[in-house]
């Protein structure tokens, strides 16, 4: 059997069956509290005991943070969703198929069936040093071991580095900034309404968190406009192997094309950066653009304009710059 | 001291001596649980708790029977059914969510019990590989085409790869061998047959029709 270590640490666990009660246990008992969603990325945590939270509020009795439904103006998928469903759902499938295709390519079947959409996009990195347990400035210390000189860093960061170069391992969050998305974060009395692109920090905003999201904070849904729906999309994923991988490289993207030519695109990467990075740069230059190769070309130059490889991951610069030609030339993965 | 009874199980089927279990069975609703015996020296189990939270003593629904059992709050599923209830076939490989030997049905979808708090599946049907046979003691045709195609070498993993098998006929009972790979691309083998496994995936698929 597996080492004893792997035991979880005591802790004392709720299971509220509202919003409203799991946002009031979250305010009584402060920072020492963790949100447990599918767990699959905190029992990771747990079992190594670098994290050892005093209270688990585990949030599977909610169903109101469960589910998918049409709006007004296009959908809302609360928090708990599973990856599973995320990836099955009709509507999603007809009008937003990238982050279908995106939540169907998460892990494996087990963990997408059990997985949720709010853990996903609120995970951790998978930097190994910081997981690891290493006191690194992730981990309110003072070095980064992952840009040391002899540091096995093939998995980190060509853009956005700040002391910290690890990146953000998941696969939903560039569709959802691709998609415009909107993340709906509530706490004891008030509720914010945050753009994806903005849910999403970097080290020099915050070095100890992925996202906006602090103590206390609840992710409760993610809404996705109409605005993108049924839009050209195109998704890929690099991986290692072709299962239970965590992306090497991500892009997704969202393109309208009218007469030929591009009207609109927004094109997202992940697995380069601490943060899914929208490529600006990229979408203003092809804007009106004839959907051609020389766009493709052009787009995938402007994408690693301003990458800085690190030791072990020089090979990310010409990985980008390809699947991002791809997506701009307009053609299904 | 928490009641201990040894078990010695010689079972014998279809004319071969099976391996021998001896499985530690602890008297439920003692004071004292099985995993403050199985973990003395890892202290985990000597916190106490504060007021408030989840009650300990709870009833699971597995294969069908209600147990009474005594859970901590940060325990995995695998730990109960292994450790509490003599569940035995559910295998722990990495603990981890990365092999998936693990792999349990809870409300008929695979997940890994390894990966699962057992206080979130208090008010579920959990099925493991000991619950797939019928009263009579007839296989479930996944076992059956398993056992008919000689699928796996040292077979720890088989429990595992079975469970989502019978995820995958009951939800898609006639898959091409591409969504039979995709549906079991949580399971690891170490051995490596994929090929015999997914031959005894598609044999199952078809059993299960007939059976139907
Ligand atoms: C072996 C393995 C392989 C993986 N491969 C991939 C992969 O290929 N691609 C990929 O994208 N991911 C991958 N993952 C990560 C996995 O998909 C995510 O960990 C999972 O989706 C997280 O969802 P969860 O519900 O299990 O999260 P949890 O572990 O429950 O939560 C994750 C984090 O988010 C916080 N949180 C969760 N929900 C909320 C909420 N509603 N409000 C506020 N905070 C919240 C938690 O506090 C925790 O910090 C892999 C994980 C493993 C173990
Ligand atoms: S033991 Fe659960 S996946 Fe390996
Ligand atoms: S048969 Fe040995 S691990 Fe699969």
């Amino acid at each position: 059997m597996a080492v004893i270590r792997d035991m979880i640490p005591a802790f004392e666990l709720f299971q509220p069956t509202s919003v409203d009660d799991a946002l009031s246990l979250l305010a009584q008992h402060g920072d020492d509290t963790w949100v447990l969603a599918g767990g699959l990325d905190s029992f990771d945590w747990f079992k190594d005991r670098i994290k050892r939270p005093k209270v688990v509020v585990e949030l599977s009795g909610v169903e109101e943070l469960k589910g998918i439904r049409s709006t007004e103006d296009g959908v809302e998928i609360g928090a708990m969703t599973t990856l599973t469903e995320v990836a099955t759902n009709s509507e999603i499938l007809a009008n937003y198929g990238l982050l279908a295709k995106a939540a169907s390519q998460v892990a494996t079947p087990q963990i997408r069936n059990q997985g949720t959409l709010g853990g996903n996009v609120s995970q951790d990195t998978r930097c190994w040093y910081y997981r690891g347990g290493w006191p690194c400035y992730r981990a309110g210390g003072n070095i980064c071991y992952a840009s040391a000189p002899q540091a096995m860093n093939r998995e980190h960061c060509i853009f956005g580095a700040d002391r910290c170069v690890a990146v953000n391992p998941s696969d939903t969050a560039p569709t959802l900034i691709a998609l415009d998305a909107k993340m709906i974060v509530k706490r004891a009395n008030r509720e914010r309404v945050i753009d994806a692109e903005d849910f999403f920090i970097g080290p020099g905003t915050d070095i100890t968190r992925m996202t906006v999201l602090r103590p206390g904070d609840l992710l409760t849904s993610i809404r996705i406009p109409a605005t993108w729906a049924g839009a050209s999309f195109y998704w890929e994923k690099v991986e290692d192997r072709k299962s239970w991988d965590f992306a090497l490289v991500s892009v997704a993207r969202a393109m309208r094309v009218s007469n030929g030519s591009i009207t609109e695109a927004r094109v997202v990467v992940n697995g380069v950066a601490p943060y899914p990075m929208r490529l600006d740069a990229v979408e203003a230059a092809v804007r009106g653009r004839p959907l051609s190769e020389e766009t493709a070309q052009m787009g995938g130059e402007v994408a690693i304009r301003r990458a800085k490889a690190l030791r072990h991951n020089d090979y990310k610069l010409p990985l980008i710059r390809n699947l991002v030609r791809r997506a701009l030339r307009g053609r299904p993965a | 001291m928490p009641a201990v009874d040894l078990i010695i199980d010689h079972e014998q089927r279809g004319g071969v001596s099976r391996r021998t279990f001896i499985k530690g069975v602890i008297a439920t609703g003692a004071a004292v649980s099985s995993t403050a015996y199985l973990f003395r020296s890892s202290g985990v189990f000597a916190e106490t708790l504060t007021q408030g939270a989840v009650e300990r003593l709870i009833t699971l629904n597995v294969n069908g029977q209600q147990r009474r059992v005594d859970v901590v709050p940060h325990e995995t599923l695998a730990m109960t059914l292994r450790y509490k209830l003599g569940l035995t076939g559910t295998k722990l490989g990495c603990d981890r969510a990365e092999c998936g030997a693990c792999t349990v049905l809870i409300d008929g979808v695979n997940r890994y019990s390894c990966s699962t708090l057992t206080h979130t599946v208090r008010s579920q049907e959990i099925t493991t590989i000991e619950g797939l046979e019928d009263s009579t003691g007839q296989l479930h045709p996944v076992q059956q085409a398993v056992v008919d195609e000689g699928g796996f070498q040292c077979a720890f993993c088989a429990p595992g790869f079975i469970m989502s098998m019978v995820a995958l006929v009951e939800a898609n009972p006639n898959p091409t061998r591409s969504e039979t790979a995709h549906a079991l691309s949580g399971n690891l083998c170490r051995c490596g047959d994929y090929n015999k496994i997914l031959n005894s995936a598609m044999r199952a698929a078809e059993y299960a029709r007939r059976r139907a």
